[in-house]
């Protein structure tokens, strides 16, 4: 039978405020433990919310980025559940009354379709605190400092159908909230988090089949994983007459296991209501109109510009321009080399996939976007060889100086004066009189291929720095004498 | 020293007749002598209330004072205080010293009021009576075998033994009001959001509201010059304006309308409790006040409704107290369920464990609409009746309680008839409005309470009217003073 | 409506609320009394009445985005049951 994969995301996004969402602690990653957990986010008694306006501001910043409905009146609901890194034995959120309703976020596949995922509705919420499971004598270690970090919950439609869909869909939104900079998208951090809606059903099948939900995946790797994992577990239940059950499961990122973490009869009761702590907020259109005036360009209004402006094809721009770093890193680049296919080539080529040998996001790269561009400058002006420039990459990464600084130090400057390069080929022909006798017997096909032959010859000679341009001129040249 | 009011304890601090030393050590001394029988603090302070005293002392030299500086006056425990135990009647938080304090004690101490303990209450302030304090039943100073009323049973029965001139109270469903009609001294529930929160642990959050607990109307007033006012630290507190209650006390009666509310007059009431009531609007006509009768049509279900918001509210809220970053933890947990289930079986009382089940049952799937928003719709009718009798009328009265205050014991293994106790003071807390009692009368040997019920922010216009009757009558200076000096002997 | 056996372990679980056995008529004998009174209720039509969350239907007041708040680990854990290297200790969670 042939199954259709159906796929729903819920993402959490940590909203990049200096402050919690209730409180006045700093929101600050990576302090010691418990450090940033004052009396509101301690749930010490009689403590009591006060929400921040900057995190408003943030979830309508990304409602009006997907063009959806702002809610002038939202209310903060009560989640209750006990765990330890939740203080106040419920969670502040937004069920009914959400501020941000449905929007459309339009996502560009490699093969160059777009596919539009309808947004249920994105909601403000707390995110909880860490537990530390490593040993403490048996115990658990609790963490509050991120208890209390605003977050917006997005919420899709089950609008995907393959694991490269909800990838390129959450890179989509990674790349809204970053150039909205309302996030920082730190994916190690855990700044962005997904949720994993999976079902399959057989194809042509009009209803959905029963879903499982995989929680807190902190990596596009990780979701694409777990999803391809899920999917070929629910068809292989499925194909043997079993059942799929209403789940709550955990994926290994490192193990690359899944498992069952409560199922459905276990479920909870999360006995939401209005936070009675809180009242209803209520914004009106000026408000909401200022914030969509001071809005920053949009990674849909940035790609259709890259494609216009520089001449890309319309699946490179949208890579280049999904997030704010990336597509500041390659204007830079282009703003220096002035060659703006050149410059895409090498951010999303070499650079691209050194930092992601290294782990490393753009804005830690140690090769700066204006070193890239002198480099590229070097290529264009014939100092050094593509090939060559491809070294002198890596020195500047290993930080051994600028474009200039290591092809200099290194000599690796293109050979370039004729004399030099017509005693080279001069050399090389003298040592291979045999190839020079057939080349002037070869008619002209042959002789192409043997051309580059002798153009070999010469690079090996002159360890690539020969101008290879110059070089079959000369060698044209003399091979006619 | 302990028969002067507020008003009267300024002077006398203003003129040197005492110093706040003097007056500090008069009260922990009547305190000493005296409470262990009452039993209406859980903790006293002596050494922090004379040290604030010595400071309000050179306060007063130095010229740099508020009206209550230098007076002694106890907290509720319900209060959050730097530094000295908040137990809020709990053995959940028997061991619970806050490192902050509540807005309400802030405002207090910066006033450079003394303060003199804590005082005992209904365990989480879920109670009428003071049966459900962890630390001990408080006896009623009028008649010890009987109840102080509550949840501020020990902040009303201090104040009424003369053990602080004044004390805090907060009120969910009557719980400053009823106590004091039941100790015969004056209480003060201001507008939902007149007074922070912040500070003072949740019971149900959109019914809790602190108020003072006094001798007369005027003290009342400067307690809540003190009080009142929005706090950047409570979203709920209302940023209306704070006028000097004191000055409006004195305004003449003519023309006021009264509205009695017929509903409150209904099945259930003590007859001499009625008289009592009747009598006092009789003088209010002799004041100059109009009486009109009045339709709260909706009365009889402000009970049932309180009790599913009420107890929702405080499930949520007391989910706080799981054992992990204060208060009171089982012994040797096996795992973090039974950590939590045994932490909050032994930490928490049964009244309070009750109520917590009934709101989680009532918030629960398939039970929300019947009940919880249910009682929320319900809630706004309550609200409505009273918004609709404003229109004609300025103030509202009728008894505070249906009763006198009942024998220790007479009514805690029945629930049902404990809440209808709070029938005439709960439609006030649902609707967020003002309400006061003042002493009416005495039935007995035990006080009556008769409550005035005012628009929303009218605070003023409500202890204006409680002055004016204080000052034709003297119902409020009558003192359990044999009892006392029983007691002392 | 009246409260099952069953009703009141359900909810004391959910309410972390370890309850005796022997205790479960009681309480639910005692909540069916609350539930009672409360019943009086549903015989109200309130179809078209918005409910009523807080009593003045007020606003919320925001906050400026600041960091407001020091550290006071110290004072906070100076009365927490247990702690260790700045980490409040609970039995091993298993998620």
């Amino acid at each position: 039978m042939e199954w259709e994969t159906v796929i729903g995301l819920e993402v959490h996004v940590q909203l990049a405020t200096k402050s919690k969402i209730f409180s006045g602690s700093s929101t600050a990653f990576g302090a010691e433990p418990n450090t940033q957990a004052n009396a509101v986010d301690l749930a010490m008694p009689g403590t009591l919310p006060v929400p921040n306006e900057q995190a408003l501001r943030y979830a309508i910043m990304f409602g009006l980025a997907i063009d959806a409905e702002i809610n002038q009146r939202s209310i903060f609901d009560r989640k209750n559940y006990f765990y330890p890194d939740s203080p106040k034995g419920y969670q502040t959120t937004q069920m009914d009354e959400p501020i941000v309703g449905p929007g459309i976020v339009e996502v560009q596949m490699p093969n160059g379709d777009s596919k539009s995922i309808r947004i249920h509705h994105a909601h403000l919420e707390e995110d909880a605190g860490k537990s530390l499971h490593e040993d403490f004598h048996g115990s658990t270690g609790i963490d509050l400092n991120r208890a209390g970090t605003p977050l917006i919950e997005i919420v899709s439609e089950p609008d995907m159908r393959t694991s490269e869909e909800a990838v390129e869909f959450a890179k989509k939104l990674h790349a809204i909230v970053t150039s909205l900079g309302i996030s920082d998208g730190h994916m190690s951090q855990g700044s962005m988090r997904f949720d994993v809606n999976v079902s399959v059903r057989p194809k042509g099948q009009g209803e959905y089949g029963t879903r499982t939900e995989t929680k807190n995946l902190n990596s596009f790797k990780f979701m694409e994983e777990a999803i391809a994992l899920e999917v070929e577990r629910q068809i292989d239940v499925l194909e043997d007459g079993g059942s799929i059950y209403q789940e709550t499961r955990l994926y290994n990122g490192e193990t690359k296991v899944a498992r069952s973490m409560r199922s459905k009869e276990e479920a909870n009761d999360y006995r939401y209501f209005p936070c009675p702590d809180l009242l209803p907020i209520i914004i009106d259109s000026p408000y909401i109109e200022a914030i969509r005036s001071s809005l920053p360009e949009l990674p849909d209004t940035r790609r259709s510009r890259f494609v216009d402006k520089y001449r890309l094809s319309s699946y490179d721009a949208s890579i280049l321009s999904s997030d704010k770093s990336t597509a500041e890193y390659f204007e830079t680049v282009f703003n220096v080399c002035k060659d703006a296919k050149l410059a895409a080539n090498w951010v999303m080529g070499e650079l691209t996939a050194k930092l992601n040998s290294e782990s490393l996001s753009i804005h830690e790269s140690p090769i700066s976007a204006d070193n890239l561009g002198k480099l590229i400058e070097r290529i264009i002006d014939h100092t050094i060889s593509g090939k060559i420039a491809k070294q002198v990459f890596e020195s500047i990464w290993n930080g051994e100086g600028n474009a200039d600084v290591v092809i200099e130090a290194k000599g690796l400057k293109q050979v370039s004066d004729s004399s030099e390069l017509e005693s080279m080929v001069e050399d090389v022909m003298s040592k291979n009189p045999d190839q020079v006798a057939n080349y002037h017997n070869a008619d002209d096909v042959k002789r192409k291929k043997m051309i580059g032959f002798f153009v070999g010859q010469i690079m090996k000679v002159s360890k690539g720095q020969a101008n290879p341009g110059m070089v079959n001129k000369i060698l044209m040249q003399k091979l006619k004498d | 020293m302990h028969n002067k009011t507020l008003a009267e304890l300024s002077k006398g601090l203003a003129s040197g007749d005492f110093s706040s030393s003097e007056l500090t050590k008069h009260y922990i001394g009547r305190i000493k002598q005296l409470d262990p029988t009452f039993n209406s603090f859980i903790s006293v302070t002596e050494e922090q209330a004379l040290a604030q005293a010595t400071a309000a002392d050179s306060r007063i030299a130095s010229g740099n004072t508020t009206p209550l500086t230098g007076i002694p006056i106890a907290h509720k425990d319900i209060f959050c205080t730097a530094g000295v135990k908040t137990s809020c009647g709990s053995k959940m938080l028997d061991n619970f010293i806050p490192p902050y304090d509540a807005t309400v004690v802030e405002k207090f101490n910066q006033s450079g009021v003394v303060s003199l303990g804590k005082t005992n209450m209904d365990e989480f302030a879920m109670g009428s009576s003071n049966e459900s304090s962890f630390y001990g039943i408080v006896k009623n100073p009028w008649s010890l075998n009987c109840v102080p009323g509550g949840s501020s049973g020990g902040s009303a029965a201090a104040v009424a033994a003369q053990l602080a001139p004044a004390s805090t109270g907060t009120d969910t469903g009557g719980s400053i009001r009823q106590p004091a009609a039941l100790c015969g001294i004056t209480g003060l529930k201001p507008t939902y959001g007149r007074v922070s929160r912040y500070g003072m642990i949740a019971f149900a959050s959109s019914l809790d509201q602190a108020g003072p607990m006094t001798r007369t109307a005027e003290d009342a007033a400067m307690m809540l010059n003190i009080m009142a006012g929005v706090d950047e630290k409570d979203s709920t507190s209302m940023d209306q304006p704070t006028p000097d209650y004191t000055e409006q006390l004195n305004n003449d009666l003519t023309g006021l309308r009264i509205g009695i509310p017929k509903e409150y007059f209904g099945e259930g009431l003590t007859p001499a409790i009625e008289q009592a009531v009747q009598s006092a609007i009789k003088e209010y006509q002799s004041l100059g006040a109009i009486v009109k009768e009045i339709s709260l049509p909706n009365t009889a279900l402000a009970v049932p409704c309180y009790y599913i918001i009420a107890p929702s509210e405080a499930s949520a809220n007391l989910s706080r107290f799981d054992g992990v970053r204060y208060g009171y933890r089982c012994e040797d947990p096996e795992d973090l369920l039974d950590l939590y289930t045994r932490t909050r079986e032994e930490g928490f009382g049964d009244e309070v464990k009750r109520r917590i089940l009934i709101g989680t049952y009532a918030l629960s799937a398939g039970f929300y609409d019947a009940y919880y928003k249910k009682a929320q719709q319900i809630r706004r009718l309550i609200k409505n009746d009273f918004v609709a009798a404003f229109e004609d009328v300025d103030v509202i009265m009728g008894p505070t309680v249906p009763n006198t205050a009942f024998e220790i014991g007479e009514k805690s293994n029945d629930p049902v008839s404990m809440y209808l106790e709070d029938i005439y003071t709960i439609p006030t807390n649902l609707a967020g409005l003002p309400g006061m009692s003042i002493p009416a009368g005495i039935i007995e040997g035990k006080p009556a309470g008769l409550q005035l019920i005012g628009n929303y922010f009218d605070e003023g216009r409500l202890l204006n009217v409680a002055h004016k009757f204080q000052q034709a009558t003297d119902w409020h200076l009558q003192t359990p003073a044999s009892q006392i000096k029983r007691v002392e002997r | 409506m009246s409260i099952e056996k069953s009703d009141i372990e359900k909810i004391a679980s959910l309410a972390r609320i370890r309850v005796d056995q022997s205790a479960v008529p009681e309480i639910a004998n005692r909540i069916n009394d609350i539930l009672k009174m409360v019943d009086s209720m549903q015989a109200v039509d309130t179809a078209d009445i918005e409910p009523m969350a807080n009593p003045l239907d007020a606003v919320q007041r925001l906050r400026v985005d600041l960091v407001t708040e020091r550290n006071q680990r110290e004072a906070f854990q100076a009365i927490a049951p247990q702690v260790e290297q700045g980490l409040y200790l609970v039995p091993k969670v298993i998620e």
